[in-house]
């Protein structure tokens, strides 16, 4: 598996070397490379740093404090993930094009992916052993100093994970970063492979962006260190005592609105309005039920194969870290942090040149979305994995329990919400993707993303929105199914 | 008859040697307990039995049957030995009858009147069955933790510090429904624990282990009285170390002359083990003068039960304690004269130790 992650990476490197140096260092130092840099580095880092402070913070006060309705908000706040980036921004650039450029451009990615910090934020926060914090409050802590030296301490797994994934997705960002006209590295090696089918440029800034990967790989290894996260002490946990937010509920309440209606009322409300007067809206029904039917076989063979993929490496991250499974571990998070289009180019080329049969299948586009969408299954896995210590492994074994029945019967039921979350991100990851699902589906394979695109390209709006709509629809449920697992824990 | 041997087990982690040579019998339908202080190899002694870790070299016997050693290694789902760690480690997925039935055959695992028997055997109420462990008091999952490792009637059962994270009320009570629980189900059982005072209340055998080492397996009583070296003496219970002289069967030192209870060796210089409770002070009112020694009350602390007295003896002779009935404790300040009974443990001479 990591060797298939490593394909497009490998398809980067030789092709540089292939070019040669000269060549390769004359299509790099261009002032071009310098502003697509910029933008790149500035969109990525603000985003992450936004996306971080947003959803630890709503994870906070969904599971840590006594706010009204907590299920409600916990539901609404995963709810952005079920709108892919390219819908939202086509919400807001439809509306006013005062968003496209750098402010705009990182309002929508924050909006957009702030969930994938606070769905594992959530899911550990549920998880962590309250005594941890009431420890620190016996030792003088007030609640901002336990916050700090106690549980965000705690929460490094998931909110590195989740801060990791945010970074990943915006160098991947494609669709909507072209439609708020905010060129990055990716949409630039879009619009040069479309000049030029499989120009060296492209690939040249391709070895940028994996290098950005890498940056960023080499940042979360420093910070996360040797801990280990399992529980330590007496029996199972018990449940939070909650926080009272008292005079801060209203406030709080206030600011969960306002993400709310920014995240998902802006882009829906727009959504809503190109359905009901949009001038070229239509409801083909019979391609809608087509490319719907598309989508979700596709993002369900999906999702299946790329869980089931990251429970080795997960499983070696967690209990048997060294060298060798940490580096397999990392070497899956390049298929990710490469564009798509990359993905997919590199899977074309390479199954043309040495495995002509697989080109044109449905078997490339979900080894396509394997490769993509490992690292979000890898994350929630590993994230569960911590809950599951070698120590319950040994008293099964002492049970008479063989390695398999044990896995079936202790491991995997513990580790079970994860491996749905997993899932879920893989099903809505796969459901809105849009640009290898474009290059690598077998001809005449149309999904509602790809069917969605073409409209927009055309500036058919109101064509456009139904299968928007449905996207978001076929999304929800596994939204809904996502914050249910994350709710479901401890609550047995 | 035994139920568990070891026979020269011996592990090391790279440069460090845990366990160098250790020899046990485990009498079958008895408690042995393996006292040490923290770091001292024990644990991984258990996980030696349990089959969590193999040893360098060594062999391990549950009855006649070589589980490790010679070559081959039983892996721990067939060695059939119940572990109760420190944690209870109860699957949190599972309610206390799903966890108890973990480790019996499918069919039997609906039986409800097996995890009933099991409740009861452990003491604890069959309205539990459907609770899940963060549910449960640290004591209640400790004893879920136990019903669990007996359920599948396992030919020994390893406790690993089972008691330790619980508090000292709920820690006595658990021990001794644990301990009711062993003897009723006859299971063979090791326990370890770094708490003298649990190794010598709760078990038959008590092993102490020290840097790697078995240094002596013996009755609790048989312990207490003759530990094999200071270290032990010392380990094992409150003990007041005085340098003598022996000379023809009694020992001369700040104390008076003390009867000696072991085969006492070469006259000369050694050094007695006093156990505090050996001790008496009585009031220096005259009716005791000439059976002890003078001393002066320095310290007292009271522990309802009993008391220890710390005592400077007079004129300037070591500090020793003495641990008398609560309600008879001198005051500090007191003038007392202090009396030895029974015969005391005789050492070889330390450089002036004197603890």
């Amino acid at each position: 598996m990591a060797l298939l992650a490593l394909v497009p990476l490998g398809f980067v490197v030789v092709y540089t070397a292939v070019i040669g140096i000269d060549e390769a260092w004359a299509l790099l130092v261009r002032p071009r490379i310098g502003e697509l840099l910029g933008n790149t580095v500035r969109l990525t880092l603000g985003a992450i740093t936004l996306a971080t402070v947003v959803g630890t913070g709503a994870a906070w006060l969904v599971e840590r404090s006594d706010l009204p309705a907590r299920r409600m908000w916990h539901v609404l706040l995963a709810a952005p993930l079920a709108v892919p980036a390219f819908v939202n921004s086509f919400g807001w650039v439809s509306l006013t094009p005062k968003v496209e450029g750098y402010a705009g451009a990182l309002l929508i990615v924050t909006l957009s992916y702030y969930p994938l910090v606070y769905l594992p934020v959530a899911a550990l926060l549920r998880g962590l052993d309250p005594a941890l914090e009431e420890s620190a409050q016996s030792l003088g802590l007030g609640t901002w100093s336990t916050f700090f030296r106690v549980v965000l301490p705690q929460l490094r797994p998931a909110l590195l994970g989740g801060a990791l994934l945010v970074g990943i997705h915006l160098l991947a960002e494609f669709g909507a970063l072209q439609m708020l006209r905010f060129p990055t590295f990716t949409t630039a090696i879009y619009d040069q492979y479309r000049s030029s089918f499989n120009g060296p440029a492209a690939n040249m800034i391709a070895s940028v962006l994996v290098l950005c990967c890498l940056l960023l790989l080499m940042a979360e290894l420093r910070l996360r260190g040797h801990h280990r996260y399992s529980r330590l002490g007496s029996g199972a946990a018990r449940p939070a005592t909650r926080r009272r937010l008292g005079r801060a509920t209203t406030p709080a309440v206030a600011a969960l609105v306002g993400l709310t209606v920014l995240a998902l009322g802006v882009p829906l409300g727009s959504l809503a309005r190109w359905l009901l007067v949009g001038s070229s809206t239509a409801f083909p029904l019979g391609s809608l039920a087509g490319a719907a039917a598309t989508s979700i076989g596709l993002a369900t063979a999906a999702a299946v194969v790329t869980t089931v993929l990251a429970v080795p490496v997960a499983w070696l991250a967690v209990r048997h870290r060294g060298p060798v499974s940490t580096t397999l571990e990392r070497s899956t998070y390049f298929g990710n942090a490469l564009p798509g289009i990359v993905v997919a180019l590199a899977l074309v080329t390479v199954s043309i040149r040495y495995v002509q049969p697989v080109y044109q299948t449905t078997a490339l586009l979900l080894a396509a979305y394997a490769i993509m969408f490992l690292p979000r299954a890898v994350v929630s896995v590993r994230a569960a994995l911590t809950q599951a210590p070698p120590l319950f492994d040994e008293v099964a074994h002492s049970l008479g329990s063989y390695p398999l029945t044990t896995l079936r019967r202790v491991t995997l039921p513990i580790i079970a919400p994860g491996l749905g979350a997993g899932a879920a991100l893989v099903f809505l990851a796969v459901v809105t993707e849009l640009t290898a699902t474009l290059l690598l589906a077998p001809i005449g394979t149309a999904t509602l993303a790809t069917e969605f695109w073409s409209n927009t390209s055309d500036i058919a709006y109101g064509a456009a929105a139904p299968y928007a709509a449905l996207m978001v629809l076929i999304s929800a449920p596994a939204t809904f199914l996502l914050s249910r697992q994350v709710r479901r824990t401890v609550e047995a | 008859m035994t139920a568990l041997s070891l026979q020269g087990v011996t592990k090391t982690y790279g440069a460090t040697r845990v366990l160098e040579g250790i020899d046990l019998e485990v009498p079958a339908r008895s408690i042995t307990t393996v006292l040490g202080p923290s770091g001292c190899g024990k644990t991984t002694l258990l996980r030696i039995v349990a089959g969590f870790t193999d040893p360098d070299a060594g062999t391990v016997s549950f009855g006649d049957d070589i589980v490790v050693g010679n070559g081959r290694a039983v892996p721990p789902q067939r060695r059939g030995v119940g572990y109760v760690p420190q944690e209870g480690a109860l699957f949190p997925h599972l309610d206390v009858a799903a966890n108890i039935s973990f480790g019996l055959p499918r069919r039997q695992r609906r039986a409800s009147g097996r995890i009933g028997e099991l409740l009861a055997l452990v003491g604890l109420d069959s309205s539990l069955r459907g609770r899940y462990p963060h549910e449960l008091s640290g004591g209640q999952q400790q004893r879920v933790a136990l019903a669990r490792a007996l359920a599948p009637s396992p030919a020994v059962v390893l406790l690993d510090e089972p008691f330790s994270s619980l508090d000292a009320g709920l820690r006595e009570t658990t021990a001794r429904a644990v301990i009711s629980a062993l003897r009723a189900a006859e299971a063979t059982a090791v326990l370890v624990t770094h708490d003298q005072s649990e190794g010598l209340s709760l078990s038959d055998q008590v092993a102490v282990m020290r840097d790697g080492r078995l240094v002596q397996t013996d009755d609790p009583a048989v312990l207490y009285r003759s530990p094999v070296d200071v270290g032990v003496a010392t380990f094992v219970g409150g003990a007041v170390l005085l340098p003598a002289t022996l000379h023809g069967g009694s020992a001369r030192c700040a104390l008076g002359d003390l009867a000696v209870s072991t085969g006492a060796g070469t006259d000369g210089p050694v050094q007695v083990l006093v156990r505090p409770e050996q001790l008496q002070p009585l009031p220096a009112d005259g009716r005791s003068a000439g059976a002890g020694v003078a001393a002066r009350v320095v310290e007292v602390s009271f522990y309802g039960h009993d008391a220890a007295v710390h005592l400077d003896l007079v004129p300037d002779g070591p500090r020793v304690v003495a641990r008398v009935v609560g309600g008879d404790a001198p005051s500090p300040g007191d003038d007392v004269i202090v009396t030895t009974h029974g015969a005391v443990a005789v050492f070889p001479a330390a450089n002036g130790v004197s603890r």
